[in-house]
């Protein structure tokens, strides 16, 4: 390598390391696709302005201590189109988004609060379909809906409908996650097949002529959470939904937020044949296409096997592999050794020219 | 997943390989351009140069059909995706090509109605859809995808649909091969032959190299198998001391190419005298535009365009890069003012430009044994 390949490297990782700043004229839909631009937007913009030391983590959910419980508080919008698809639809999304937002803190979900904007002129079938949906996905998930509110706006003003839940629940006692103390050795443990929910999402928009078997894979996260709290206790070192932006910008967070290495072997990482073809025909990694019902889990390299054992037990969780190790180097990236056995960066998503899909 | 993983057999890679270094000559450095966008992305996806002995350094070409549009043309699409009623659709890569006044992912932000589609058949269908609004669509590629625009406006045409149009870029990869080959800067030992574009021209467009400036050329296809194999096979002509075209590809590419999609694209387009590729300059006789019976579908004679030629940004030396004289890491703007966030030139801008693919997947391959990473 010369001195000038050097040099340029170098200069990648010092951007890299710099804190993120928001520099942008307007908001694009890159700043909603989850990656860079998303980074930008919250860390740039958003939690400055509040500097509150809870908030500045960048969790999925913020731990708030009430006396003597710990409660984890967490709040996610939807926006998909369209609103039903394979596998699922936005209530069922709304509900188990922000459940799963709770179970990857470690917290079993109590309750939510869900706010509709309704938009002028939607079908009222559609709409209680949809209130139905919550409500049996709060069944599934063991949480009480206990409030909400209601808005309406003008026709034009909203894609049908938009859901906001935002999620109350208690912090499981076992959980002793230290997302920022990751440690060499420690094992990546994803529970299940990648890809699924964005691929169904983008066929059922019907515009691509492309037809294929994929349905979402929205499902409550907690029972998963439990089987390796369960199975690894104060060895389950972070849990992360992988959802936009997919497992692949989940994993860029985990290095980063540590300053550790993470590698990634390509070979062992789950995706149902379907969501591979329709991947491979439209050029997207299926590693950066969302999930909503998939968690990557580090575990400590002792009770890697009985983790996921313990996820392998559950129906939700046949297809869990253990995908990756965490090492030292290099810091703050993810490297994927290729199926083709040669070795590349997994980065962060840039752009995204997918459509809204969660 | 069949029919693919079958390319992707790292026990064959590692058996082809092992031959490829034996076919290397000790002391002998070798420079092979891989022609097409495709290739480059699929080398850095795949890690296939691992796979290579440090001899052979891979330099990546001119065939990245979004890297090639001018900073003007940009700008054109813009002021039409900006015209009022206007429903305009690219591919998704073409959206972020920074223009002399953003991209049109900015013009979307700002109000335009900016669609991407993945075939040109779908933005006729929006046309069909929506009778009121006139629907523009971008197209952009070599002779790969020349063929389906032209099938579409035949389809458009046939079908009457009136507020359909079609801004053309589309490019044709013989004439930059010949301005790269006479650039007097450049070193290159063979070709990777582009394998799309090689599905509808056939092999037999490329005898001119071998032939006039004796450097092999092997077409292949996109699998990182079919990469290793082509470089074994243009290894063969090297340590033989033999140039011809080959076609590792055959699977897909015959000889003379696909006659129909051929005769659709003269029946639709003509060369333009001349055409402006970013980079490269103005190349004569490299471009397509529509022909005078297609006049009606043309959206450069429906709408007003500036019109205006844009220069290259200064610091930008895509030009250098896309001719292979410099590695990306070479250009002064790579990695501090041109990332993938906000690239200057069009190399960094799609996934297959050379730059965006060394940015994002090649540097630790390179840096592997900096850092002694896990191995």
């Amino acid at each position: 390598m010369t001195d000038l390949e050097q040099q340029a490297l170098e200069r990648i990782e010092k951007r890299r390391r710099r804190p993120v700043r928001f520099a942008d004229d307007t908001i694009t839909m890159a700043h909603g696709a989850g990656g860079k631009a998303t980074q930008a937007l919250v860390a740039g913009m958003i939690a400055p302005a509040f500097a509150d030391a809870t908030l500045a983590e960048l969790d999925d959910g913020a731990r708030i201590e009430l006396g003597d419980t710990e409660l984890v508080l967490t709040t996610d919008s939807f926006v998909v189109r369209p609103l039903r698809f394979p596998g699922g639809s936005i209530g069922a999304l709304a509900v188990n988004g922000t459940v799963n937002d709770l179970a990857v803190c470690g917290a079993r979900p109590t309750a939510l609060a869900v706010a509709l904007v309704l938009e002028e002129g939607l079908d009222a079938n559609v709409l209680s379909g949809e209130i139905d949906a919550m409500a049996a996905a709060a069944r599934v998930a063991g949480v009480r809906l206990v409030t909400g509110d209601t808005k309406v706006v003008e026709r034009g003003k909203a894609d049908g409908m938009y859901v906001t839940t935002t999620g109350v629940g208690m912090l499981d006692r076992r959980a002793a996650l230290a997302r920022r103390d990751l440690r060499p050795g420690d094992r990546i443990l994803l529970s299940g097949p990648v890809g699924d929910h964005g691929t169904a999402i983008l066929l059922a928009r019907g515009e691509l002529d492309l037809e294929a078997d994929v349905v979402s894979d929205t499902a409550p996260l907690w029972p998963v959470a439990d089987a390796l709290l369960g199975a690894a206790g104060s060895e389950l070192r972070a849990m992360r939904d992988a959802t936009r932006g997919g497992v692949a910008t989940v994993l860029n967070e985990l290095a980063a937020a540590a300053g550790v290495g993470i590698v990634v072997d390509e070979a062992a990482v789950p995706v149902r044949p379907a969501v591979q073809g329709a991947c491979e025909i439209l050029g997207i990694d299926p590693m950066y296409v969302a999930n909503e019902g998939r968690l990557v889990a580090v575990v400590a390299p002792s009770v890697a096997d009985a983790a996921l054992d313990a996820v392998r037990a559950l129906p939700a969780g046949s297809g869990a592999a253990l995908i990756g190790r965490v090492g030292d180097e290099p810091a703050g990236m993810v490297l994927v050794r290729t199926a083709f056995g040669g070795t590349r960066i997994m980065d962060m998503l840039v752009g995204d020219p997918l459509p809204r899909i969660c | 997943m069949k029919f693919v993983d079958e390319f992707r057999d790292p026990e064959l890679a590692r058996s082809v390989a092992a031959e490829i270094a034996t076919q290397v000559e000790p002391g002998r450095r070798y420079k092979i351009m891989e022609v097409c966008g495709g290739h480059t992305h699929a080398i850095y996806k795949h890690g296939i140069e691992d796979y290579l002995p440090a001899s052979i350094e891979l330099v990546h070409g001119p065939g990245c059909p979004v890297c090639v549009i001018p900073m003007g043309r940009v700008d054109d699409g813009i002021a039409i995706a900006e015209e009022s009623g206007v429903i305009f659709t690219c591919f998704g890569d073409m959206m972020r090509v920074p223009g002399s006044t953003g991209s049109l992912l900015d013009a979307k932000a700002r109000g335009a109605d900016v669609r991407f589609v993945y075939s040109p058949l779908d933005a006729l269908k929006i046309a069909r859809d929506h009778p009121e609004r006139q629907v523009v669509f971008y197209a952009i590629g070599f002779e790969t995808t020349a063929p389906s625009t032209a099938l579409t406006l035949m389809r458009a045409r046939a079908e009457g649909v009136a507020n359909f149009s079609v801004m053309c870029n589309h490019v044709t990869i013989i004439p930059p091969l010949k301005a790269l080959l006479e650039s007097p800067d450049l070193r290159l030992d063979a070709f990777i032959g582009p394998g799309h574009v090689s599905t509808v021209i056939g092999c037999r467009p490329y005898e001119f190299i071998p032939a006039t400036c004796g450097q092999p050329v092997v077409v292949a296809g996109f699998e990182p198998l079919d990469v290793l194999q082509a470089i074994l096979m243009i290894m063969r002509q090297l340590r033989e001391g033999r140039a011809r075209v080959e076609n590792q590809y055959g699977r897909v590419v015959s000889w003379e190419g696909n006659p129909r999609a051929l005769w659709a694209i003269e029946d639709v387009f003509e060369l333009r005298p001349f055409f402006e590729w970013r980079g490269l300059g103005f190349i004569s006789q490299s471009a397509l535009k529509l022909r005078e019976d297609y006049a009606e579908f043309d959206a450069e004679r429906r709408f007003a365009v500036p019109g205006v030629r844009v220069a290259d940004p200064k610091a930008c030396q895509c030009g250098e890069v896309l001719k292979g004289v410099i590695k990306p890491w070479e250009c002064k703007v790579f990695g501090t003012a041109c990332t993938p966030e906000t690239p200057i030139g069009t190399c960094m801008v799609s996934s297959e430009g050379a730059c965006a693919a060394y940015y994002s997947f090649g540097r630790f391959a390179r840096s592997a044994a900096r850092t002694g990473a896990d191995r």
